[in-house]
């Protein structure tokens, strides 16, 4: 029985992850290794200014500087960061490095559009009915971003951040690394040194953005690691909801994916961020993955602005990350709610930090996580309230559900309250799925996988409901996939 | 490393002393947690569970080293190391974390151990009362240990005290080593009410057997900087285990809890609260892990902080922690920073009550959640007493002995 229950697994295991697929386009890849010719090498192809490769070479300097941290609670396999390609661009075909990389609409490999359409992501501007806007980005480039004269004619920027360099360098430059500088941690000098593509947002003074905003990014090449680098800025009393989603082949080695997310929030703006990540998660054996080391922050200037951060957390060998907010504005409001689900060898620390510092600041954090399998799942976050922030408010609550009996889940929250007028909460309970609970699904006919994947979907519903309805499909479709063969 | 320099050199200098003062169960450990020691050096704010701690700066004064050996009369089912009982005596520095350097530090300068041995089957009626009494007119560093053995089906409360008579610095570097036996039963208490220029480093390891309980609470009513370490090991089936605390903090005292509950084995139960009340620039923090290992199931466990801030200058820092690797368990942990209600100083006012009293009252209220959990009537009573006086503002200094007066 044990060994028909294993098998059974496995092939769950295997079959299950779909995006599984390589796409064969051919890719113009530098060699691998990494180096200030490298850092050189990528900004010429991109043909950058002068100021951005001066930016990148002293992330750089720093970035050799610095050991990879090791506080995280997870078995991280060594990293070589000599034997990573930097840049691939599958939308160029073997031409030089010396290009200027300035050439007008570019036209899309037919190989990439069947990609994008397998994946579910519509690149036709015909399927308006979507109603979201897509910037989709294989390996190191933005393949194409749809919607965007739509957009224009309200003053919304949405491009990718190589393009903003060329058409909006006042910006790009006024807000690049503000959010989080490059010598904020490891990963983050890294990615400011490399980073290659991804989105540039900007939602002007007073509008609401119509659709939602979304970038699919995919790793397609074998030997590369993803480093994309977003940045959104939202004007005063602006709205934007931005999605992010993510998947790679299947492959026996683990790839790199290293990015920076920046947010800026102005006076009255809000901004919700969205993401459902489903990266390769490795094999039942816990072979391949991606490990996905992502700094993400948002920050919150002005008076009365919301953040949201919501995540899915469902592929990736490694998930190390921490999605934050520093609330600087007064009356400033964050959020964050993450389901982080692991099977098999999987391993996640994430969580988020909610640093207050303007008075009467807010922060809501819910965080469910859910081991099966092999796996480790860590909630670790920090709430910090600054002297300064008085009447700021921190609610935390984070669950943990253990579905079998070699996983762990952990919680791991600090908070540092600097201010006598602040309020913080924190609670957290572990337990597993109660026999109750599925006695009562089996009584009526329900079989226990079934009755498990109903209980998980109800744990995590706080979360799921917060994602946008598109998402949120999705979202409840992958947990249910994630956690098939791990119940015994 | 110039902290470490100078005990590393003190101990080069007065090693045959030291040797000679002590017996051979300490001796023989000695050079073992000075090699570690010297490895090492004090842990940096870097290692976890020194995160809030200053080591560097606390042991860095020139203190003077005492090295002077246990004397007096010892009250009952207490001894001398070289008088204990060699069951109890082969126990030394087993259960501690040899790894730490603060504790090796301690192995390696300290010369006499307090041994509590409590025979099997025996349940003592009057709680043990250990009084630390830090006297002198020099700046000290002193090391002390102190060795409890319960055998099976053992019962005892037993009383720590920490007191200064004087009102030099003082730095105390304390080892608690507690091994309980199967169905043994222990009460302890620790009692800190020193003065501003005391610093205290205080390292309890706990291993427990099977069905054994432990009661513990930690109270700081008064000192400089605290450090207290607990590591309860529940190695035995059903084991239990309350770890409480209160701490009252004002002026520019420091607190720093740091616990570990490790659940090895199935079926036991961990309970823990912890309160604070900070005033003016004192500074707290809190760090309780609970480990349940694989295996463990069953296992429950509870952990609750919460802490009261009362002016903006005053800091807290909590981290309550749960790492588990079995899933058939029920734990769950809270934490809460926040001021006194509103509501109830208005309650108060209404009904006469000046301001100052209200909230004085509901600090004592906060406080009292924690000392109505001892089980010891007796103590429970004279803490009352004490918590009320200490938040008035009224115990500066250590009471109740009359060594001061």
């Amino acid at each position: 029985m044990g060994n028909d229950k294993n098998s059974f697994v496995r092939e769950v295991a295997e079959k299950k992850y779909e995006y599984g697929f390589t796409t064969n386009v051919e890719t113009d890849i530098i060699e691998k290794g990494l180096s200030e010719d490298v850092v050189r090498l990528i900004s010429r192809k991109k043909g950058e200014p002068d100021w951005l490769l001066q930016f990148r070479l002293n992330a750089f300097r720093y970035w050799l500087t610095l050991e990879q941290p090791t506080w995280g609670h997870l078995k991280m396999p060594p990293i070589d960061y000599q034997a990573i390609s930097y840049y691939a661009d599958p939308t160029r075909k073997g031409q030089g490095a010396g290009s200027k990389g300035q050439e007008g609409e570019k036209e899309i490999d037919p190989e990439l559009m069947k990609t994008f359409d397998k994946l579910g992501i519509p690149l036709e501007e015909r399927m308006a009915l979507a109603g979201t806007a897509v910037d989709a980005v294989m390996d190191s480039v933005s393949v194409k971003t749809t919607f965007r004269e739509k957009l224009q004619e309200k003053g919304i920027i949405f491009c990718s951040i190589s393009e903003a360099v060329r058409e909006h360098p006042d910006l790009v430059r006024e807000y690049l690394g503000s959010v989080v500088p490059y010598k904020d941690n490891f990963f983050a000098a890294l990615n400011s040194a490399v980073f290659s593509d991804g989105s540039f947002v900007y939602i002007p003074k007073g509008v609401r953005c119509p659709m939602e905003l979304s970038t699919y990014f995919r790793i397609n090449a074998r030997g590369t690691g993803q480093f994309e680098r977003t940045l959104i800025v939202c004007d005063d009393d602006a709205y934007v909801s931005y999605l992010e989603g993510c998947t790679a082949p299947m492959r026996d080695e683990n790839q790199l994916h290293a990015a920076i997310v920046e947010i800026v929030v102005k006076e009255r703006a809000e901004v919700k961020y969205s993401t459902v990540q489903n990266w390769y998660p490795g094999d039942s054996e816990g072979k391949g993955g991606v490990l996905n080391l992502v700094t993400k922050r948002g920050h919150l200037r002005g008076a009365n602005s919301r953040l949201s951060w919501t995540q899915v957390e469902t592929g990736s060998a490694i998930t190390w990350k921490y999605p934050s907010c520093v609330l600087s504005g007064e009356g400033s409001q964050a959020e964050f709610y993450s389901v982080a689900v692991t099977n098999n060898y999987q391993q996640a620390d994430t969580g988020t930090k909610m640093i207050h510092i303007g008075r009467n600041t807010k922060s809501t954090i819910i965080s469910k996580g859910i081991s099966a399998g092999k796996s480790q799942n860590a909630y670790r976050g920090l709430v910090k309230v600054a002297s300064t922030a008085d009447g700021a408010r921190n609610y935390s609550s984070c669950d943990s559900l253990l579905l079998g009996s070699h996983c762990g889940a952990h919680t791991f929250p600090y908070m540092d309250v600097h201010n006598d007028t602040a309020v913080v909460e924190h609670e957290a309970t572990t337990s597993k799925i109660s026999e109750d609970q599925l006695f009562y699904c089996n009584q009526r006919g329900i079989s226990t996988e079934e009755a498990v994947s109903l209980i998980v979907n109800g744990y995590a519903k706080e979360v799921i409901n917060k994602l946008p309805m598109e998402f949120a499909v999705e979202a409840q479709k992958l947990l249910g996939v994630s956690l098939e063969g791990s119940v015994g | 490393m110039s902290a470490e320099k100078q005990y590393i050199d003190f101990f080069g200098e007065v090693r045959d002393t030291i040797a000679a003062r002590s017996c051979a169960e300490m001796n023989e450990q000695r050079e073992s947690a000075f090699e570690a020691f010297s490895a090492q050096g004090f842990p940096l704010q870097k290692v976890e569970r020194y995160r809030y701690a200053k080591v560097d700066a606390d042991f860095s004064p020139n203190y003077g080293i005492a090295l002077a050996p246990l004397t007096g009369p010892l009250p009952p089912y207490c001894f001398r190391i070289a008088e204990a009982d060699s069951h109890a005596r082969v126990l030394y520095n087993k259960v501690a974390d040899a790894t730490d350097s603060i504790v090796a530090l301690n192995t390696m300068l300290c010369v006499d151990t307090l041994v509590v041995h409590v025979p099997k089957g025996i349940r003592v009626e009057h709680p043990i009362q250990i009084s630390n009494i830090l006297k002198g007119d020099q700046d000290t560093m002193v090391s002390r240990r102190i060795l409890v053995v319960m055998e099976e089906q053992a019962e005892a409360d037993i009383i720590i005290t920490d007191r200064a008579a004087s009102q030099s610095r003082f730095l105390t570097n304390q080892v608690i080593e507690v091994v309980m036996k199967d169905g043994s039963h222990l009460n302890l208490y620790e009692i800190e009410e020193t003065h501003l220029l005391c610093t205290r480093y205080n390292s309890v390891f706990v291993q427990q057997g099977r069905d054994s309980s432990l009661h513990h609470t930690n109270l700081t009513l008064f000192n400089g900087h605290t450090r207290n370490r607990l590591d309860v090991l529940l190695q035995g089936d059903g084991s239990e285990v309350t770890a409480n605390g209160c701490i009252i903090a004002d002026k520019m005292q420091r607190v720093d809890n740091n616990t570990l509950i490790d659940h090895q084995v199935p079926a036991c139960q961990s309970s823990e609260l912890y309160k604070y009340v900070l005033d003016d620039s004192a500074v707290g923090a809190f760090a309780g892990k609970v480990l349940v290992r694989e295996g463990a199931q069953k296992t429950s466990s509870k952990e609750t902080n919460a802490n009261l801030c009362a002016t903006s200058s005053a800091r807290m820092y909590s981290q309550p922690m749960l790492e588990i690797y079995a899933d058939d368990v029920q734990c769950s942990h809270g934490s809460t920073v926040g001021q006194m209600d509103e509501a109830a100083l208005f309650y108060m006012r209404q009904r006469g009550i000046d301001e100052k009293e209200a909230r004085l009252l509901l600090k004592a209220a906060f406080i009292t959640e924690v000392i109505e959990t001892i089980p010891l009537e007796s103590l429970r009573d004279r803490l009352h007493v004490l918590v009320d006086k200490r938040l008035r503002g009224e115990l500066s200094k250590c009471e109740g002995c009359k060594l001061c007066k």
